[in-house]
């Protein structure tokens, strides 16, 4: 079980909006998630769902509106987990070296014990002095995953996190997030469809055009939100 | 302290990746190696026209061989979006465009270094006991080089047609340190070497300058 983080971090969106050029990604949004949830978002290509996750990580600024983290924004980008399309890593280091890089730059205490932990923790224990480059994408995505809990993050992001997994790595991704959302982290997850990580979310959001335009807790209409999510 | 100890750890995995694929420095040291020849070769200068034109034709081959090198230092960080890791784990993006500067630099120097004993062979010219005053105009000019062109770096691996767009921005921006650092290193290579502080001066200013600009607006640089 990853260990409790140590405070959880709820968001608001107030009327954001962004603008690629003349396509708007998000487009006068405004959402409350709170502290310890875990919330599957549902949309078709180009609806927002990654412009979304970029903003929440501050990694995207918005054009207008705000958003705002219980607890404030100051030093805030470290304790943010993502798991984005993109490994996020580098092909040409080790599976620890990679690790062992991030850890120090997020000051994670002892960080050759937590990475450890975390190699072992993703099933890459015995590959860890291999090049992340002759890596399938399965373990790619299991690097990337154990980069973005190196912190015991606060909030966690996951853009379409099941892309390009097999059954078996899909399985231990669902576990994983399953165990991680246990343990009172904010996860958003973005989903290309109903799948099993969909199970995992406590509310689901659907998006269009930038906008929430359906959001449901657990209950009848909770399928619903992931129909036609995948078109 | 937090700011220094970050850039180093950025530093130790640039120059880990460098080492391990020798991309940059290879291509740079094969592209400076092919300029001195060919040029060596064509005019064939006597040692009074290598003192006076050697040095333009160097700084010349270093910018350029710069523009290659520079290229991929912000665009290798879009594989596989590290650039956005780097900016989660990062408070101070400072630090990103320290260790970059610092690894350029480093870079380039080398490539400086092991081309200057070439030069000095093909164009039959001696630098003696002018070494230290070379080795600081090189250290000056190439860290200029590496201020202006890691930030340039940062916007054109942003844009669309990207490959031209960082030399065209970059040889008009870097003219005051070619000039400057050319006219110094003549100075230097004269039979009668002095080195021209007040140049020296000019290329210090600029490297504070271009690093001060940078660590005030180097964030929206690598804003999305």
């Amino acid at each position: 079980m990853p260990a409790a983080p140590e405070r959880p971090i709820g968001l608001q969106f107030d009327q954001v909006e962004k603008r690629y050029g003349a396509v708007y990604a998000l487009r006068n949004l405004t959402l409350a998630i709170g502290a310890g949830e875990c919330v599957a978002i549902a949309g078709r290509n180009g609806s927002g769902k990654t412009t979304l996750l970029r903003v929440a990580a501050r990694l995207v600024q918005p054009g207008k509106g705000t958003v705002s983290y219980s607890g404030g924004a100051d030093g805030l980008r470290p304790r943010i987990g993502f798991v984005a399309h993109a490994t996020m890593v580098y092909d040409e280091l080790t599976a620890e070296e990679n690790l062992l890089f991030f850890a120090k730059l997020q000051a994670v205490v002892n960080p050759k014990k937590r990475v450890a932990e975390l190699l072992k923790e993703v099933g890459l224990e015995e590959r860890k002095d291999s090049l992340v480059r002759t890596f399938s994408r399965g373990m790619r995505q299991r690097v990337a995953i154990a980069r973005a809990l190196l912190p015991q993050p606060s909030l966690l992001l996951f853009d379409e996190p099941g892309t390009g997994l097999d059954a078996e790595s899909g399985a231990w991704l669902t576990a994983h997030i399953g165990k991680l959302r246990d343990s009172g982290s904010t996860v958003l997850m973005s989903l290309h469809g109903e799948s099993e990580l969909a199970r995992l979310a406590t509310r689901a959001i659907r998006l269009e055009g930038g906008g929430v335009i359906a959001d449901t807790r657990r209950g009848a209409m909770f399928q619903s939100i992931f129909a036609g999510a995948g078109s | 302290m937090a700011l220094l100890s970050k850039a180093a750890v950025l530093l130790g995995k640039e120059v880990r990746t460098e080492f391990r694929s020798r991309e940059l420095l290879s291509t740079t040291v094969v592209f400076v190696l092919i300029v001195v020849v060919v040029f060596s070769f064509t005019f064939d200068p006597t040692t009074n026209e290598s003192r006076r034109f050697g040095p333009g034709l160097l700084w010349m081959a270093f910018l350029f061989a710069a523009s290659l090198m520079l290229q991929p230092c912000f665009l290798r960080e879009q594989a596989n979006d590290t650039l956005s890791a780097l900016r989660l784990a990062v408070e101070d993006p400072f630090a990103i465009f320290l260790a970059k500067i610092s690894a350029n630099t480093l870079f380039l120097l080398v490539t400086e270094l092991l081309m200057l004993p070439v030069f000095a062979a093909l164009f039959n010219v001696s630098f003696g006991a002018q070494l230290p005053g070379i080795l600081l105009t090189f250290f000056l000019g190439s860290v200029g080089i590496s201020v202006v062109g890691t930030a340039l770096g940062a916007i054109s691996a942003q844009a669309r047609m990207r490959e031209l767009l960082l030399p065209l921005l970059l040889l008009p921006l870097l003219t005051p340190i070619l000039v400057v650092s050319t006219e110094v290193t003549v100075r230097l290579m004269q039979p009668d070497p002095a080195v021209e502080w007040k140049g020296i001066g000019l290329l210090g200013g600029f490297d504070v300058v271009f690093l001060t600009v940078l660590w005030l607006f180097g964030e929206y640089l690598l804003e999305e």
